[in-house]
């Protein structure tokens, strides 16, 4: 998996509501999944065999939804430096993202912005991961303390 | 078949205990393509404040997917696995989980409830650990889809 952005930092004084955060791009591969399956013990078959996925009625293998989740909340940890700072993130899965069995895979865009700055530092961040023309994650939000 | 609604606000006992390893938070890490130093190195951990490298923000769903599946997997619920697709879930996070941690969790389901031809079945893991300090709380909600005999005339989205 190959994902585009370095980490810095975002404070609390230097950000405003509706501040956008610097776009995350992430390729998952056939072999990320299988990756995340051992990773995470989920082994659901729908993540790693066609035949399986067919079957369930899908167009073909699709990530799990936590390995999608997990990506799109690099764009927060990445802009806020230490991931310990997230107090809590949330997310609706409103679309599976499909991973053909080619080379280039499925590609997520994550974008996020600065939807309410909170009292004692922190902020609500609300995320829109994409893969292609699909909304993959719909009500993406995090909530996160700043320097 | 719809789910039996009478396991709403049944709760589990604690599980045993799991111990969080910097390995697999590495290998965690490794698996979602993240390589922030803080998962895998406990001098950055430390320069960050935390005692040791902590695990990233999804990474409870290891623990909890497991705490979860004593609801999921019971024949009496009525869920038809091979239907389920994850509908949404929420961390809130009291600290971040680190290496070291022993954690137990206790299992709740919060609601049970039919939409549009869907099962829906919402649950709450607390996870603590063995001492009683209270870490994550992992709230998930799987769909079953097509599953419930209701008519779907309900105007609700299937996710």
């Amino acid at each position: 998996m190959i994902a585009t952005s370095t980490p810095r930092t975002a404070t609390y004084d230097s950000v405003d509501e509706g501040s956008e955060l610097p776009e995350v791009r992430s390729r998952i591969r056939r072999a990320d999944l299988i990756r995340y399956c051992g990773a995470s013990g989920d082994f659901n078959v729908i993540h790693w065999n066609e035949r399986a996925a067919l079957d369930a009625g899908l167009p073909d293998v699709i990530a799990h939804g936590m390995l999608t989740m997990a990506v799109a909340a690099r764009i927060v940890t990445d802009w806020v430096g230490d991931p310990g700072a997230v107090a809590e993130y949330a997310v609706r899965f409103s679309r599976p993202v499909v991973v053909p069995d080619d080379e280039d895979g499925a590609e997520l865009v994550v974008t996020a912005r600065v939807a309410k700055k909170l009292p004692d530092h922190r902020v609500r961040v609300d995320i829109v991961v994409r893969s292609g023309a699909d909304k993959v994650l719909s009500m993406a939000r995090a909530v996160v303390a700043l320097a | 078949m719809s789910l039996d609604p009478s396991f709403i606000g049944r709760t589990y006992p604690a599980t045993e205990v799991y111990e969080v390893g910097r390995e697999k938070i590495r290998e965690f890490a490794d698996a979602i393509g993240d390589p922030n130093p803080v998962y895998r190195d406990a001098d950055a951990a430390r320069a960050a404040g935390h005692p040791d490298v902590i695990a990233p923000p999804t990474f409870p769903i290891v623990i909890t997917a497991r705490v979860g599946e004593q609801v999921i997997f019971d024949p009496e619920l009525g869920l038809d696995y091979t239907k389920v697709v994850h509908g949404q879930q929420r961390f809130v996070v009291t600290r971040p989980v680190r290496a070291g941690d022993r954690l137990t969790g206790v299992l709740t389901v919060d609601n049970i409830q039919a939409a549009a031809g869907n099962d829906l079945i919402s649950t709450r893991v607390d996870l603590c650990t063995e001492d009683g300090e209270p870490v994550v709380t992992a709230y998930s909600m799987l769909v079953a889809r097509g599953t419930s005999g209701e008519l779907s005339t309900s105007a609700e989205p299937s996710s």
